[in-house]
């Protein structure tokens, strides 16, 4: 039984290492630390919103709005710097209060409203988006020398592969995700309530508490993965980063996490965000495959791994049902 | 011994709801190194007083003391914190997480700041060693039976709480062996000095594990002594609220053999884990009556009999016809109707008039291709309206609007409009007034009289006797007794009901 809670994980770096043996097969010169570089590169903003959003889904919720925060917090930099004098260092601390705020606040709502988090973070999905609009229509371009410097940082790989800065940064946050997600009592609370919760309430889980928490740590994350994506783009564009909480969900999904909440492992989500990646390399690399290869790759992935974990539910139903059905009363 | 302060002490505690009393000056004692069981039938205010002492619910009046000084528990976990654990039926523990976090959550050991895996592993297996469990306490909680979730449960409560165990239902869910498994957790804490509440409807594990017996009924302390020298039967008299002297009548006149045919013969009907195999033989005109304690099977029983709970074994001939009766539907189209013991959740439709309540069954059974018109709705209407002397302002008054007694009249007239071969009633006079029940057994009679076979299930061990030709009896899910003739006596059922028997739930 123990072997079900890893099973998924399993199953996904399987998946993760098989594809890449095929794509090597085919392309020998992806097995390279450029392409690696690059996979950390182009997916960074992508993982550091797909970590909070493993929160949200451990816990049982959905976070709808962070492709919207992301946007609103590149255009919200992009249009600090372009108007003001004041350091991007600054800017990205007000951006980052503003959408932990904003987190926290929708965590609030679902909280003590008790509304669904769909709808809540739906409602937060169109007032970010909106906001964002509302700072700029147009796509503001970012030439602050700072910029350039933090975008110029990085480690050289052996193979001349590029380890940049936002590619480290993606790193870190998972590293300290799962750190916070296994080895701390908000990462426990969590669990707990994507268990269930009104036992994770009797067993005095501060169930108001933890769920501000996780909404606020996922709006974190999206405003952090805004100014990455802003570093990698070098502009603010409100249109940017649309569907970004799909993308970001079915990480979490093929990473392993039950999307009913309350078992899945932050590692997982990054194998989720590098299979998402991998396919997007060999598409580039074949040359003759339309991108839409990719959604369509994803999409049979979603279903295999939503019907493995309908699988796995089966059988520990099927396993213990005549302990788990209760004689009626 | 007396002059001893108990470990918990409840004084004159009231609690009503919108003006209803749940609970009315009700005392009660719990010493240290003693399992005390709280019974009581429905209602009795077994749960409202678990609640009170566990902060759920404010009291109205009187006082909680623990160990002499009175508390005021504002939560349930305000109530942990003070001493009281609870463990309920159904484990409130998460099933996802491992077993060592289960016992640990919300207090993890800790070092450098994080949760510190080892330890708490190290901690959980010592502390279920001291419960005989040797298991894994990685694994998560999920992969475990129900009875050692409970154990797990209980570990956890008393590592937290450690005064005093409120044990609600625990066995209820639970196999022979896994009940005496859980016992033994138990006896262990009374020897260490726990004051523990136990909860159950099976009197045989009430008598082998408690010392102590409160009853309830109405909300009302009826008793509370040793079980050491208590009989059975006056202990289930005090729950029915029958004394024996008063119940010295034998047989009722009614005769067992109505000469009538068999219409239902029942053979070895039963589901595993709720209810044990049953033969039922009921004849023309015929009333067979069901007696019980809250939690015997007596719901069950007309369950399996019309389908909600589908059996796994045994067969049913209706008119010497091998009929399936895998779903209500079935039921319906084999003649059979049930009116639920919850009318208000299970029976009528509040929002919908008289009319349409009575026509409800009917158009079931012809199916919705065959709509009833309304002038067949109306005639039917004031036929039973009529009939059953149903007091309602017109057919068109919503039928929330109507008391009791003549709801459970709509609920009838639906089913003796689709005129049934077996009706089932599960008790048919609760909540009801005085005249309203009359007029029902009233009806009971007339219908048998008329030829319909009924099956009644009733607390109300008067009225069984009254119109009963046979009274079935159950105990711990389980077909106990069969009492014809001269044995129909409220004395017969209660000695039927407090014989004692195995152990355990049916499994």
């Amino acid at each position: 039984m123990t072997s079900s809670k890893y099973l998924p994980l399993i199953t996904t770096i399987a998946v993760f290492v098989l594809a890449y043996l095929i794509c090597i097969a085919q392309f020998p010169s992806m097995w390279s630390t450029r392409v690696i570089g690059n996979l950390l590169t182009d997916n960074a903003f992508l993982g550091i919103t797909a970590v909070g959003m493993t929160f949200v889904i451990l816990s049982g919720g959905i976070d709808l709005s962070v492709g919207s925060v992301i946007a609103f917090t590149g255009v919200f930099l992009a249009v600090l710097l372009q108007n003001t004098s004041i350091h991007p260092l600054f800017a990205f601390v007000l951006a980052l209060m503003i959408t932990t705020a904003f987190g926290a606040f929708m965590g609030a709502v679902i909280h003590y409203l008790e509304m669904p988090a769909f709808i809540v973070t739906l409602a937060g999905m169109f007032l970010a988006r909106g906001v964002s609009f509302l700072l700029s229509t147009q796509s503001v371009p970012i030439n602050h020398p700072f910029y350039a410097t933090l975008q110029h940082l990085y480690f050289k790989m052996p193979g001349g592969g590029r380890l940049t800065l936002i590619g480290i940064t993606m790193l870190v946050v998972f590293l300290v995700g799962s750190i916070v997600a296994q080895r701390t009592r908000f990462g426990a609370n969590v669990y707990a309530l994507g268990g269930n919760i009104q036992s994770a309430e009797l067993m005095g889980v501060p169930v108001g508490r933890t769920t501000i928490g996780i909404y606020a740590v996922s709006g974190f994350l999206a405003g952090l993965s805004g100014i990455v994506f802003s570093l990698y783009t070098s502009a603010g564009y409100s249109l940017s980063a649309s569907g970004v909480e799909l993308d970001a969900i079915a990480a979490v999904v093929i990473g392993g996490t039950l999307l009913s909440g309350g078992s899945g492992f932050i590692a997982g989500t990054l194998i989720g965000i590098f299979i998402q990646g991998l396919i997007q390399t060999y598409i580039v690399f074949d040359g003759t495959l339309s991108s839409w290869w990719t959604k369509i790759v994803i999409g049979l992935l979603l279903f295999g791994f939503i019907a493995l974990q309908r699988g796995i539910l089966w059988m520990s139903e099927h396993g213990s049902v005549s302990f788990r059905k209760k004689a009626a009363a | 011994m007396a002059n001893e302060t108990p470990l918990l002490r409840a004084k004159g505690v009231s609690k009503s709801f919108f003006g209803v009393a749940a609970l009315d000056d009700v005392d009660f004692t719990l010493r240290s190194g003693e399992v005390h069981a709280l019974l009581g039938e429905n209602g009795a205010g077994k749960s409202t007083l678990i609640k009170v002492i566990t902060g759920a619910y404010r009291r109205d009046a009187g006082e909680v003391l623990l160990e002499g000084k009175p508390i005021f528990p504002r939560d349930v976990l305000d109530a942990q914190a003070l001493g009281i654990g609870t463990v309920y039926q159904e484990v409130n523990l998460l099933p996802n997480l491992s077993v060592a976090e289960n016992l640990y959550l919300g207090r993890q050991p800790k070092r450098f700041g994080m949760i510190d895996m080892r330890a708490m592993n190290r901690l959980s297996r010592e502390l279920l060693k001291r419960y005989g469990l040797d298991i894994d306490v990685a694994a998560p909680l999920s992969s475990f039976s129900v009875a050692i979730q409970q154990i797990i449960a209980i570990a956890r409560a008393v590592d937290i709480s450690g005064k005093v165990l409120i044990l609600d239902e625990p066995t209820a869910s639970l196999d022979t062996h896994e009940v005496e498994m859980l016992f033994s957790v138990v006896r262990q804490l009374r020897a260490e000095g726990l004051g523990i509440i136990f909860i159950s409807h099976f009197l045989d594990q009430v008598f082998s594990i408690a010392d102590t017996i409160t009853v309830l009924r109405n909300g009302r302390l009826i008793a509370s002594r040793a079980v050491e020298g208590l009989e059975r039967i006056d202990l289930v008299s005090m729950m029915l609220g029958r004394r024996l002297e008063e119940a010295e009548d034998t047989g009722n006149g009614v005769a067992a053999d109505t000469g009538g045919e068999t219409v239902i013969k029942v053979r070895h009907l039963g589901k595993r884990g709720v209810l044990a195999p049953f033969d039922l033989d009921v004849k023309r005109g015929e009333v067979v009556g069901i007696a019980g304690l809250l939690g015997s099977g007596r719901t069950e029983t007309a369950q399996l009999l019309f389908g909600i709970e589908r059996a796994d074994g045994g067969t049913v001939e209706v008119e010497g016809q091998a009929t399936n009766l895998a779903s209500p539907q079935k039921a319906v189209h084999a003649g059979f109707g049930f009116c639920p013991e919850d009318r208000k959740t299970d029976g009528i439709i509040g929002d919908l008039s008289v009319r349409e309540n009575i026509a409800l069954a009917l158009q079931a059974r012809r199916g919705w291709a065959k709509p009833l018109s309304r002038r067949e709705q109306d005639d039917l209407a004031s036929q039973y309206i009529e009939a059953l002397d149903i007091r309602t302002a017109g057919a068109e008054m919503p039928v929330k609007f109507l008391s009791g007694g003549n709801q459970q009249k709509v609920l009838l007239a639906r089913w003796l409009a689709t005129n049934p071969r077996f009706l089932i009633l599960d008790e048919p006079t609760r909540g009801i007034d005085v005249g309203a029940h009359a007029e029902i057994i009233r009806l009971i009679r007339r219908l048998c009289a008329d030829g319909m076979s009924l099956l009644v299930i009733s607390s109300e061990l008067e009225e069984l006797v009254g119109y009963s030709a046979r009274v079935l009896v159950l105990r711990d899910r389980r077909h106990v007794a069969e009492l014809v003739g001269e044995e129909v006596s409220t004395t017969g059922i209660l000695k039927a009901i407090a014989a004692s028997g195995t152990t355990g739930a049916a499994a």
